[in-house]
């Protein structure tokens, strides 16, 4: 990728860094760790991987994006708002009573969202319908789930990855956001999810290694997910919990907390141009 | 009486029908096929057809994901699992973003029979009721089973249909006309009204016979639709008769008993007698004897009318 586009899509993954925090700190609630952790695979997704365009969300031919991991709503509606899908501005209505903006995705309130999610393990089977329909349809639109490291746990991950490998969805492709941390501590001691490469592959996907945060990584497994035939990809990224702001980095206890308005004030410093 | 047929049979032959009318309709299925009756369409649609395995939960967000690119999926397994094991993906990934998915739940109920009562869903109207926005029809026989499979592809919106496995007789005439959220009187009466759903209405039918020999004069309602429940003829049977009996094959909390006692507590109190599973599991065993034995039969709807009636 040339330095100039790797420069512009920084900047735009910087801008929503800084969406990610506003929204926690106006609701004083939300999950600002795995939506830093996600915000480079999140930009890349919708910059440069998607066809997706807001003023076309009815083109039953665009790509489909998941977000499994629906807890990362600041993440997704940052990137959204990003992407113009609504106002900058309306980050700060997060989680509010009278805002479109709900704790997890709600794909009726929310302009760009395809799917209403939260409850771990199912935004990926939904994944799993949507690229069946663009084979049904023979269309070459394609499908992308973002899940959580944590999320693997969840039973239906693994029936979903069975069913995606017998159907021979090439069109479908995960993105494992690997940043080590769940709520209870790292994924290791919790209960062990790991290793996720072997594992997708032994249920038939094809497993692509990635940094979460080098857009030339990205760029590098998104184009092997496209290439590869027969048989659906998974992207393992590796990233940094709470990645931007210093004192959330490779922390689990800001996996679901807000900054007060001290912390806010050092995190925007950290996230300055 | 003509022949018996199973609901579910009725579904897999409804589902080949439909499906050649419909090109965007498909069918989901978890290792269960051949006893759901879906393999009928696997058989006439292949390319239509998925296998999810046993894997419920996923089958569910599968089913979400076609529908929300355009397809109309009916997604089979028995009751128990569909409404049971996949509560929670019904509630979220079905019911919370209002998806297009049908929910085709065979062996509901106790005629079940020999495999018991980890397979004897008796639950599944009250789970499935409290999803917002769920539909929850339960036909009664397979002419009905017909129509309400028409009728959940013509709307927009979820749809959980429960069948059963036991074959049972045609109950609705020839001209039935069948309307989602509408129950359909099949027999007059004056002194207590039986509002009966799925195998429960072939009982009704006998018991109102039965009572007529005592000089009680019984109206049988055949109330498929359990949500969105009709709630103008359940009023209007109340004012009629004074005394309400309710007939199902699913416990008497929350199902159709309880869709009725909560409109006509709130609407037109009037004492409601409640025929189903008193709160308890099912047991192996032929789905006849079953139906006597857990207070299911004919018998048990007179002696519930008898008492309704008391109570007037």
């Amino acid at each position: 990728m040339e330095q100039k586009r790797i420069s512009e899509l920084s900047e735009i993954a910087r801008q929503v860094r800084v969406g990610i925090i506003e929204a926690v700190h106006s609701a004083s609630s939300g999950h600002p760790g795995g939506s830093l952790s996600s915000a480079d695979i999140l930009t890349y997704l919708y910059f440069e991987e998607l066809n997706v365009d807001p003023a076309k969300m009815d083109d039953p031919e665009r790509d489909r994006f998941v977000l499994s991991k629906g807890h990362i709503t600041p993440g997704l509606y940052s990137v959204l708002a990003q992407k113009g899908f609504f106002p900058v501005e309306h980050l700060k209505t997060f989680r509010k009573s009278d805002s479109n903006l709900q704790g997890h995705p709600d794909k009726n309130k929310v302009p760009g969202v395809e799917m209403s999610t939260g409850s771990l393990g199912q935004g990926v089977s939904v994944a799993c319908g949507m690229a069946l329909a663009a084979k049904l349809d023979n269309s070459p639109r394609r499908v992308y789930a973002l899940m959580g490291d944590g999320e693997a746990e969840e039973g239906q991950v693994w029936e979903s990855a069975m069913f995606a490998a017998h159907y021979n969805l090439d069109n479908l492709c995960y993105i494992l956001d690997w940043n080590g941390l769940q709520i209870d501590g790292p994924i290791d001691d919790v209960i062990g999810p790991t290793p996720f490469d072997t594992k997708f592959a032994a249920f038939g996907w094809n497993v692509v290694m990635a940094d979460a945060h080098d857009f030339n990584s990205l760029e590098k497994a998104f184009a092997e997910a496209k290439a590869c035939k027969g048989k659906p990809t998974v992207i393992i990224a590796k990233s940094v919990k709470g990645k931007g702001v210093s004192f959330m980095e490779n922390q689990a206890s800001w996996h679901g907390a807000a900054p007060n308005d001290e912390q806010y004030e050092t995190a925007m410093n950290d996230l300055k141009a | 009486m003509a022949d018996k047929f199973a609901t579910r049979e009725a579904y897999g032959k409804a589902l080949i029908e439909f499906g050649k009318e419909y090109d965007n309709l498909v069918v989901l299925d978890a290792d269960l096929a051949a006893a759901t009756k879906t393999g009928m369409f696997k058989k006439e649609f292949p390319e239509r057809f998925f296998d999810c395995g046993i894997a419920e939960n996923n089958m569910i967000g599968v089913a979400v994901g076609l529908s929300l690119s355009g397809k109309i999926p009916f997604a089979s397994t028995f009751a128990m699992f569909a409404a049971g094991r996949s509560y929670e993906q019904v509630r979220n990934s079905i019911g919370y973003p209002h998806a297009n998915v049908k929910i085709g739940a065979t062996h509901g109920g106790i005629t079940v029979g020999e495999d018991g009562a980890t397979h004897q869903c008796l639950e599944d109207f009250a789970l499935m009721r409290t999803v917002p926005g769920m539909t929850v029809i339960c036909p009664a026989d397979a002419l009905e089973t017909r129509l309400a499979v028409k009728a959940s592809i013509e709307m927009n919106g979820p749809v959980y249909l429960r069948f059963g496995r036991m074959a049972v007789p045609q109950v609705c005439g020839d001209d039935y006309k069948f309307e989602i959220g509408k129950g359909v009187k099949l027999l007059d009466g004056t002194d207590v009204s039986i509002i009966a759903n799925g195998v429960e209405v072939e009982q009704a039918l006998i018991a109102a016979e039965l009572l007529k020999a005592d000089g009680i004069s019984a109206a049988v309602v055949n109330m498929a639709t359990i949500k969105p429940i009709d709630r103008e003829l359940v009023i209007a049977e109340a004012k009629r008769c004074g005394c309400i009996v309710t007939a199902e094959e699913h416990s008497v909390i929350g199902g159709l008993g309880g869709a009725v006692c909560e409109t006509l507590s709130e609407s037109c109190p009037t004492p409601v007698l409640r025929v189903g599973t008193e709160d308890c599991f099912g047991r192996s065993g032929p789905a006849k004897e079953l139906l006597s034995m857990f207070g299911l039969d004919a018998a048990a709807i007179c002696a519930k009318a008898k008492a309704a009636i008391a109570l007037k």
